[in-house]
């Protein structure tokens, strides 16, 4: 909502020399979210004065025609001799006022007014037209200023309010009234304790019952409807510069006087207006619901299909109007239209915005009725109107005017509070006389409950629909006493357990990972199938079942995504082709898939109670599983040359190795185990399981990415990638336990061991474990050697073995016997034999 | 060795002979201090305090000597070897000091080289400020509760008092998504972390005193100020006699934590269908603390010379949602605010484009290390 000061002013006076930024402050104090405060003509400058025109010579033997003038600015140009000023409107008169900038003047853009030869003739400065001043669209000519309103030479930037403030506001859904200069008005005043002049206040011209037939089939639909006519109108009667200008300070383009008017009305106080040429209705107006198959065009030429739940305004002729949204195209006010019919309606909120929403249609019209508008205001809104275009354009009112009404649904219903509400939900003793005092100040009636003190009977105002429960009251109380004044008091919250474990194993996993060399990205949880397409997923996989959106941002991803990777792997795209070559990203992050047995719909619960637990479990049904996962994606060297060594590249290990991190962040044990698995290489790629109450469960993969994967991202050669179920990890760990750190001497053995070179090294060590049994601390392999001493399709497998005793020092013979029977076991599992 | 004699005389006996410790005790003090080698300082060892040196020697014969002789020979010999061993023990110092110089030289290296290996990662700045956030109401006793991003509309809307056809339903740009046969599913993508206060109420026992970070989600294009994926806070609190100024106070507490201490916060009333009475929260500027505002000549960007920074909105719950929570009203009231985590980190750290949150560009992440 735009709000020009000087309009604001009519009906309420602010302290003398108050600015637009002041009184933006004080409205904001009261909740009025003032977005900006715009400054008419702020880059207009210089002498800009009244004018006479006094002669005109017609120049000819140009393009067009252009007039030479003297123009009479009085003394404003110091000589007090007329001004020659070249111009090349035709829409004025010798004699009439115009608008001169004279030299010294700049104009909107830069544009600086200066004596300057021009159509053979010296002209001296410039008769100024309403677009050049950026006022107000006006193609028509110059601005001729009404007769006996000025003086030559007077200064023409009061008359143009120019330098005038225009406040923008930014109207909240609860805040209905303050979408008109009433409204606004009525907010101004009670910041300044300033009195109030309704705009709405006037005596309805003529009387209730004798004006244009009409009916209302359903009161819930429309709770008050008002019609009245003007006769005898004239169609061309032209927009005073006035209300064209306010219009344009508003953002409202001219149209006709008519249009014009009913607009002014609805921006002045809130009421949305509709006008009628009454010669293009037939017969009486009916309000109701759209039957199934009726259509209208609406006036933006629009032909739309009706719902039943669309309130329309129909005659003999079907539907003529959108009730509350936009007018029909068949009955459009035009400029031949003598006999204007002004409608001045109170539609259901929730039906205008239904329908709205639709249409897909937001007019100013809709705005205000969504949000709610003065349920008394309409007999008041349309004589404004009917007077406006009786006094502007001719004619006559019409004696009487259409009024139907059911009282009973638009009075306000009281709200019964404590008195002390306010106090309590602020935290401040105000007492019971401000209370009252501010609620009076909002336009409420305070009536004592018969219960006593303690209690009030608080009727809320017509304008003021969305007060409805004790604690809108109480926020009124609060805002008009002010928000500054609410206390600050240090919160009492009992202690806390702090993070849960899941909570502290994100961060742990994080840690690890950056520590390692890789970048946190968090990447739009959107995929579309050619992602997956790249990802060489087939069509039964289950990552190819995902939810989709109905509105995506973008029709290539409209998909939420099943993996982590089609994100990580186009920021690492992104990354290389910023010139990083060695990249490593993780994520950590949810993904989304349907529940099976999900139902097509979820449940929509009432909101007067608690839903019951069956109630929670049904909703908790209907949502997705939503897992939570770490992905890593590298590229490039793992570790980038140095002068000390070359770079070494980027490996399936590297992305096992990221997988490990992750595990033992959560103290998780993870089993590694060869796996074909999009979109990773067939030969290189890593299932990982862990033990949750011992059961395995796969959480994920790791290893190179397939060749035609990389291809299909344009990733860099050999990119490698894990993913893997942080919540199925965080299942498989748990808080460590403390380990018996023994003092005795420790025993290591060497052992190499030549077996089939498709036997997994992780059985290898798993049998060595076994067999070595309690004495062993530790394996670990040194050395992997495939060639000649082992023979074709074997390789060598050499482990350090480290024992060590508890409660003493190990004997030879003892540890000669683990190595062997940790070899046996070796020997045994995999037919592994050691190696001479 | 030979057996005591009484009749034995030390100054008889030539080793031991005053004169004789003397030059042998001399002897070996100016071999020592020849030495110019540990090598030859262990020659020198070897000769004048080994076994066989003449001090040693001349020590052997002092048992031979009558009792009465012994003390005075053994002192005069005694003196003479712990004097060498002294003098060796010195020098031996001094010249591994030299080689030690020498050789420690010869091994400096240029400390100065790159020494890292691993490229330098990093978290993402979103997350570790949406954890220091999240810390600073632990530290006021809060939890720390989640939700699904994937939510019913009845958590994200209705159970919030965003009634059906009310504007505010449209206001939040939703993401809907599809039922399976294409239809409506009831579920969007949240717009906010507000469902979590729904959820927080429906699983725990009161009191409640919890902040829910998490992703949130808008239909808004990606530019320099919006990202349809965004990060907020919400903090919830329902107890008995809870007030606003608890609610300032905790914002305060939050405000002082992140920013700095001794900031001015004000409360501005606004609207949420969730909350009444409702405010936008605004604090101090901290980088100018008001002093930009009305003097051109310095301006401020991080508040654009207004002295104040939107924090986010925050309210008293609106007895409604809590009716939805199945929480007693006439018992128990309380607040919730909510925070945005990626406009914390372009106040607090200097960011100014959303995109750069967004891209995943290494240089970003990385600048920011583990912490914030
Ligand atoms: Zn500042």
């Amino acid at each position: 909502m735009r709000v020009p000061v000087s309009w604001l002013t009519e009906y309420t006076d602010l302290p003398e020399g108050t600015t637009g930024r002041e009184l933006a402050e004080k409205l904001i104090g009261l909740g009025l979210e003032v977005e900006t405060v715009d400054r008419v003509g702020a880059d207009i400058t210089g002498p800009i004065v009244v004018g006479r025109v006094l002669d005109v010579e017609e120049l000819t033997g140009f393009k067009k025609p252009i007039r030479y003038c003297r123009v009479d600015v009085g003394t404003a140009n110091g000589s007090g001799e007329p001004q020659n000023i070249v111009c090349g409107a035709r829409n004025f008169s010798e004699g009439d006022l115009v608008v001169a900038a004279l030299p010294g003047a700049e104009l909107p853009g830069g544009f600086a007014i200066s004596a300057r030869k021009t159509y053979g003739k010296v002209s001296e400065g410039m008769i100024c037209s309403a677009s050049e001043l950026n006022l107000w669209e006006d193609h028509t000519g110059i601005i001729v200023l009404p007769a006996g309103g000025a003086e030559p030479g007077d200064d023409a930037y009061g008359l143009l309010g120019l330098r005038e403030d225009v406040l923008d506001i930014a109207v909240t859904p609860d805040r209905g009234y303050a979408l008109s200069i009433r409204g606004v008005a009525r907010e101004a005043a009670t910041a300044y304790g300033t009195p109030f002049r309704d705009p709405a206040d006037v005596q309805a011209a003529g009387a209730p019952g004798k004006g244009y037939p009409a009916s209302v089939a359903d009161p819930a639909i429309c709770s008050r409807y008002v019609l009245h006519g003007v006769t005898g109108f004239d169609p061309e009667a032209p927009t005073p510069m006035w209300m064209k200008h306010r219009l344009a300070l508003a953002g409202v383009r001219s149209i006709s006087l008519a249009v014009d008017v009913t607009n002014y009305v609805m921006l002045e106080v809130g009421q949305p207006l509709h006008a009628w040429d009454r010669a293009t209705l037939s017969g009486p107006i009916e309000v109701r619901l759209a039957r199934s198959g009726e259509k209208l065009e609406t006036l933006d030429h629009v032909t739309r299909a009706l719902d039943p739940d669309d309130i329309l305004i129909t005659d003999e002729s079907g539907p003529i109007n959108l009730a509350g949204v936009m007018g029909g195209a068949t009955t459009e006010i035009g400029l031949s239209s003598t006999d204007v019919l002004v409608e001045a309606a109170h539609f259901a909120e929730t039906h205008i915005a239904r329908a709205s929403r639709r249409h897909q249609l937001s007019s100013e019209s809709s705005r205000r009725f969504e949000r709610g508008v003065d349920s008394a205001l309409q007999p008041a809104a349309a004589t404004r109107a009917v007077r406006l275009l009786a006094e502007l354009g001719g004619g006559t009112i019409d004696e009487g005017y259409t009024h139907i009404a059911d009282e009973a649904a638009v009075e306000p219903r009281p709200i019964v509070i404590a008195a002390d509400r306010p106090d309590r939900v602020a935290g401040v003793a105000y007492g019971r006389g401000r209370v009252v005092a501010a609620l009076e100040r909002v336009g409420c009636t305070v009536e004592q409950e018969a219960g006593g003190e303690a209690e009030l009977r608080v009727t809320p105002p017509t304008w003021r629909p969305d007060l409805t429960d004790p604690n809108d009251l109480a926020e009124e109380v609060i805002r008009i006493e002010g928000y500054d004044g609410i206390p600050s008091i240090p919160p009492r919250a009992p202690a806390g357990r702090g993070l849960t474990p899941s909570q502290r194993l994100r961060r742990s996993v994080g840690r690890r990972l950056a520590a390692t060399g890789f970048a946190e990205v968090l990447s739009y949880p959107f995929m579309g199938e050619r992602d997956l397409d790249g990802l060489q997923i087939d069509a039964e996989d289950h990552r190819r079942s995902a939810l989709r959106l109905s509105n995506p941002l973008s029709e290539d991803e409209p998909l939420l995504r099943t993996t982590l990777l089609p994100g990580m792997l186009k920021t690492l795209v992104r990354n290389v082709g910023r010139g990083f070559h060695d990249v490593a990203l993780y994520e950590i992050g949810l993904v989304y898939s349907p529940r099976p047995g999900a139902p097509e719909r979820a449940p929509m619960l009432a909101v007067d109670r608690g839903p019951a637990p069956d109630e929670q479990e049904s909703l908790a049904r209907a949502l997705p599983e939503q897992p939570r996962r770490v992905g890593a994606v590298l590229a490039g060297d793992r570790e980038p040359a140095t002068w000390q060594r070359s770079g070494s590249p980027t490996t399936w290990a590297d992305a096992v190795e990221a997988a490990r991190e992750t595990a033992r962040s959560a103290n998780a044990e993870l089993i590694v185990r060869a796996a074909r698995y999009a979109p990773w290489h067939p030969g290189r790629c890593a299932a990982l399981y862990v033990r949750v109450e011992g059961e395995e469960r796969l959480v994920g993969h790791a290893g190179e990415l397939h060749p035609r994967a990389v291809a299909a991202y344009g990733l860099p050669e050999r990119t490698c990638a894990m993913e893997v179920d942080l919540d199925t990890v965080e299942a498989a760990g748990g808080p460590a336990s403390a380990p018996a750190v023994s003092g005795y001497p420790v025993a290591l053995q060497d052992v190499a061991l030549v077996v089939g070179d498709g036997v997994p090294a992780a059985e290898i060590e798993e049998a060595l474990r076994t067999g070595a049994g309690e004495l062993l601390e530790d394996v670990r392999l040194f050395d992997v050697y495939t060639g000649e001493q082992v023979g074709e399709g074997r390789r060598s497998l050499a482990y350090t073995l480290r024992f060590r005793a508890p409660d003493r020092t190990l004997a030879a013979e003892e540890i000669a016997q683990a190595r062997e029977a940790a070899v046996a076991a070796a020997a045994e599992r995999t037919g592994a034999v050691l190696r001479g | 060795m030979s057996a005591p004699n009484n009749q034995y005389d030390p100054v008889e006996v030539t080793p031991l002979h005053p004169d004789e410790v003397a030059r042998m005790r001399h002897e070996a003090l100016a071999a020592i201090a020849a030495a110019s080698t540990l090598e030859e300082l262990k020659q020198v060892r070897l000769a004048h305090a080994g076994d066989r040196s003449p001090l040693a020697l001349a020590n052997r014969e002092i048992g031979a000597l009558p009792p009465s002789a012994r003390a005075d020979a053994g002192k005069r010999v005694g003196g003479a070897r712990r004097e060498v061993g002294e003098a060796l023990k010195q020098r031996q110092a001094e010249l591994e000091e030299e080689r030690d110089a020498r050789v420690l030289v010869e091994e400096a290296v240029d400390v100065t080289l790159p020494t890292g290996r691993l490229p330098q990662g990093g978290r993402h700045p979103v997350t570790t400020v949406a954890e220091r956030m999240a810390d600073i109401f632990v530290g006021m006793g809060f939890e720390v509760v989640e939700g699904p991003e994937v939510e019913a509309e009845w958590y994200n809307f209705d159970a919030l008092n965003f009634l059906p056809d009310h504007p505010a339903r449209t206001m939040q740009d939703t993401f809907f998504v599809e039922s399976p046969s294409g239809g409506e599913s009831g579920l969007v993508l949240r717009t906010h972390t507000s469902p979590v206060q729904v959820r927080a109420l429906l699983e725990r026992d009161l009191p409640v005193y919890v902040v829910a970070p998490g992703k949130t989600f808008r239909t808004d294009e990606l530019d320099a100020t919006h990202t349809p994926v965004f990060h907020q806070l919400e903090g919830l609190v329902v107890d008995e006699g809870i007030t606003m100024g608890h609610l300032k106070g905790a914002i305060d507490e939050f405000v002082h934590g992140m920013f700095g201490s001794g900031l001015a916060t004000r409360f501005r009333p606004s609207y949420f269908p969730f909350t009444e009475p409702s405010a936008e929260v605004d604090m101090e500027c901290f980088v100018c603390r008001g002093a930009s505002v009305g003097d051109p000549a310095n301006p401020c960007r991080t508040c654009s010379s207004e002295g104040w920074i939107e924090v986010g909105g925050c309210g008293v719950v609106n007895p409604r949602v809590l009716t939805a929570a199945g929480v007693d009203t006439d018992r128990y009231s309380g607040w919730a605010f909510g925070l945005g985590v990626e406009r914390t980190l372009m106040f607090a750290r200097g960011v100014e484009d959303m995109r750069d949150m967004v891209e995943g560009d290494v240089r970003f992440t990385s600048a920011f290390g583990m912490e914030i």
